[in-house]
């Protein structure tokens, strides 16, 4: 997956860490626990604008600083994924969690 | 908005006011809107509009009384789905068939505040007055949730009350102060200055969110782990499959060996009444009514209540429970492979109680392909309208055994017919998917998986009353109708004087199944079964008081319509039978209600179609393999 280099506002974040610290969350496992560092959808891999994608996802609690969890897995290539975010518990496939940055 | 310093404005009648209640999937609603409103509720459809919402009338303890409309729930007026547009539109003012509310009850769950409190915070900027109700606050206390409820109303700047729509008593809070607003008059609303937030925009009100609840929510030192912890076992990639699975088979289990004393019971009952009209009506034609058409037919219905009370209780516990998601969260990868979305698995399993609802409740989907192919399936799945005929047909023709000691050989069928049911309905979509949208990556799966909560008995209850009355008022009508028309048709006319054959072969019955059967030979069957299925349109089980109707009229009236068929029809035509219910493209209130759905009549022509080759194609070959195999 494609990931824009230039960060828009990630630098005036708190907490900021150099770039390379930061993993999609779809491509982390089960027990893995950190804070979201951006939301950065790429408009080529979904069905949706990226801009759409980008407002569920803040509609799901996944906002910059919130602490998330991989708290489950589904069978077949580990996919979807189950996530705490915010006090919830949310599913997502790994394809949309590509879009969470994570540090 | 501060409802409280605004001055009363010319006192509308309460009983013209509009509350609606508004607030996130799972919150309560619906129980609180049961609670509010008691028996006094009734289901209505918008006409046009695809969306089923409750109205009522409230009392308050003042005796005034208050219109209540139930809305779906939705997490943001950034409406997605069919349901949450309705919500969107009725609370914008743009729905052309409802007014704007003169007042919100904005439903928060108190174990879990947050999406309450941001729906909360966007729907002040409509302008609207509110209450905000703090919702099962026993389950918020019982995990050591503290809510400061007047932090939380001056913030927001609307009144807030705790609430408890399953205790007695646990509305008294909301009930005084919908009283008080009454008494002061409700304030005229404000300007409306919603628009669809973007993403800065969102981000802003959660972390508004945020603040909100660090200043009025207490959270417990330690979480509630127990969701987590059951989680791990029932979310786990193997053991969660398998214990799907189970729960599958056992509740198809208990819904053929749990209702049988019951379904004997009732069957004893109208077994005594069938004996009385015989020996105290005239023998004629309205002995032959009250037999063959009322108690052969509306009866043999009417036996299958208790296994339809069994079905709907599984999927009513499974519901309150919290596990529908969990179910849709373990099946959305083989779903999907099918090219069905994970969401798809709520409306597909509502649909082994009846595809009407489960259609319906499609409307949960929000990508147009994802929901169209869940429509176009969801008459696969096994409805309860099956159940009296398979039952029918498997205890004639099944054996009573036991295999490996345990598991009944019958109860061993039904589950198979239902696997079919389930593979048909993945193979139907993977086809759909292969034919009309390969190219096109499928949408993304978001579901909230809601912490478990035990489910209320009175809920459950109300729900159960429901269904047993809809049932029993479909068999009272509709079943009653097509069955007299059945008997009509199988009696009249009379037979010539001198025949020699039985005086059902003169019928228009005979008539009728007599031009059908070029068609239906070919499957194996005969002219009674023709009968059977045409009026079978109007509500599957109909086929099997048809089929009482007919063999009873034909003079077959002395054993149990089981014994009957055992003694007329092959197994090859009883299996054929089955397999052309699995598909059979039926019934109207189904089509009717994927054409609203789906918003046209060519996804119900479509459907009715590729129904009626699966079903002709297996039953052809069904029935044809079976006899190669001996059973013709």
């Amino acid at each position: 997956m494609m990931i824009s280099p230039q960060p828009i506002d990630a630098a005036s974040l708190p907490g900021h860490v150099p770039e390379a610290a930061h993993r999609p969350l779809g491509a982390l496992h089960r027990g893995f626990s950190g804070h979201v560092f951006r939301i950065l959808p790429a408009a080529h891999s979904n069905t949706l604008p990226a801009e759409e994608m980008e407002r569920r996802l803040i509609e799901l609690g996944f906002v910059e600083g919130a602490r998330v969890a991989i708290l489950h897995e589904g069978l077949f290539g580990r996919d979807p994924i189950a996530v705490r975010v915010n006090g919830a518990t949310v599913a997502l496939r790994r394809r949309e969690a590509m879009a969470i940055l994570v540090s | 908005m501060d409802c409280c310093d605004t001055p009363a404005p010319a006192a509308a009648r309460p009983d013209d006011l509009r509350l609606a209640i508004v607030g996130p999937p799972n919150c309560g609603k619906t129980a609180l809107f049961n609670a509010l409103t008691g028996s006094r509720q009734h289901v209505g459809n918008y006409s046009g509009v695809t969306v089923e919402r409750k109205a009522g009338l409230a009392k308050l303890p003042s005796g005034a009384s208050i219109g209540v409309i139930d809305l779906p729930g939705t997490h943001s007026l950034r409406a997605r789905s069919p349901d949450e547009v309705v919500t969107r539109d009725v609370v914008l003012g743009r729905h052309h068939n409802e007014r704007v509310p003169d007042l919100l009850l904005v439903v928060a769950d108190a174990s879990a505040p947050r999406s309450g409190l941001r729906l909360a915070m966007e729907l002040a900027a409509t302008g609207l007055p509110m209450v905000l109700v703090m919702n099962m606050i026993d389950i918020a206390r019982h995990r050591g949730i503290e809510i400061d409820t007047n932090a939380l109303s001056e913030t927001l700047g609307v009144p807030v009350v705790t609430a408890n729509s399953v205790r007695k008593g646990g509305l008294d809070a909301l009930h005084a102060e919908l009283d008080a607003i009454l008494a002061r008059g409700v304030p005229e609303p404000g300007p409306n200055l919603w628009s669809p937030p973007d993403a800065a925009d969102l981000r802003l009100s959660h972390r508004a969110a945020d603040r909100l609840i660090a200043r009025a929510v207490t959270e417990p030192e330690l979480p509630d782990t127990l969701t987590n912890r059951v989680d791990r076992v029932l979310l786990h990639p193997v053991f969660g499959l398998v214990f799907l699975l189970v729960l599958l088979f056992v509740m198809f289990q208990a819904v053929f060996t749990w209702a049988a004393p019951l379904m004997d019971l009732i069957d004893a009952g109208f077994g005594v009444v069938g004996g009385f009209v015989a020996a105290h009506v005239p023998e004629g034609i309205v002995q032959s009514f009250l037999l063959d058409a009322v108690i052969a037919g509306v009866g043999g219905v009417l036996v299958f209540l208790p296994q339809i009370l069994i079905l709907f209780l599984f999927i009513l516990l499974l519901e309150d429970l919290g596990y529908m998601a969990r179910a849709a969260f373990l099946m959305d990868k083989i779903m999907g492979g099918a090219g069905l979305h994970g969401r798809a698995f709520i409306p597909l399993l509502s649909s082994f109680a009846c595809a009407v609802p489960g259609i319906m409740a499609a409307r949960v989907i929000d990508n147009r392909r994802d929901r169209l192919t869940t429509i176009l399936v969801a008459p696969l799945m096994t409805c309860s309208a099956r159940i009296p005929v398979y039952t029918l047909i498997i205890s004639a023709f099944i054996p009573a055994r036991h295999v490996l000691g345990v598991l009944s050989l019958q109860g061993l069928v039904m589950f198979g017919l239902y696997a079919a049911g389930i593979v048909s309905a993945l193979g139907v979509s993977a086809a759909a998917k292969f034919m009309f949208w390969r190219r096109e990556p499928s949408p993304p799966f978001m579901l909230d998986l809601p912490d478990y909560k035990l489910p209320r008995p009175r809920s459950v209850a109300i729900g159960l009353a429901t269904r047993a009355k809809a049932f029993l008022k479909r068999a009272g009508t509709t079943i009653f109708a097509m069955t007299v028309l059945i008997w009509l048709l199988a009696t009249f006319p009379f037979a010539p004087a001198g025949a020699t054959e039985p005086p059902i072969l003169y019928s228009f019955a005979a008539m009728i199944g007599h031009l059908l059967e070029p068609i239906l030979t070919p499957i194996g069957f005969n002219w009674q079964i023709a009968v059977a299925l045409v009026p079978g349109m109007a509500a599957r089980e109909i086929a099997v008081s048809g089929l009482a109707t007919v063999y009873a009229v034909g003079g077959d009236s002395t054993s149990a319509l089981g014994a009957i068929l055992a003694a007329n029809w092959s197994l090859a035509t009883a299996l054929s039978l089955l397999v052309w219910y699995i598909f059979a493209p039926q019934c109207i209130s189904t089509l009717a209600v994927i054409r609203r759905e789906a918003g046209g009549a060519r996804w119900m022509w479509l459907t009715f179609g590729y129904m009626f080759v699966l079903a002709w194609m297996g039953s052809f070959l069904t029935y044809h393999l079976a006899v190669l195999l001996g059973a013709g």
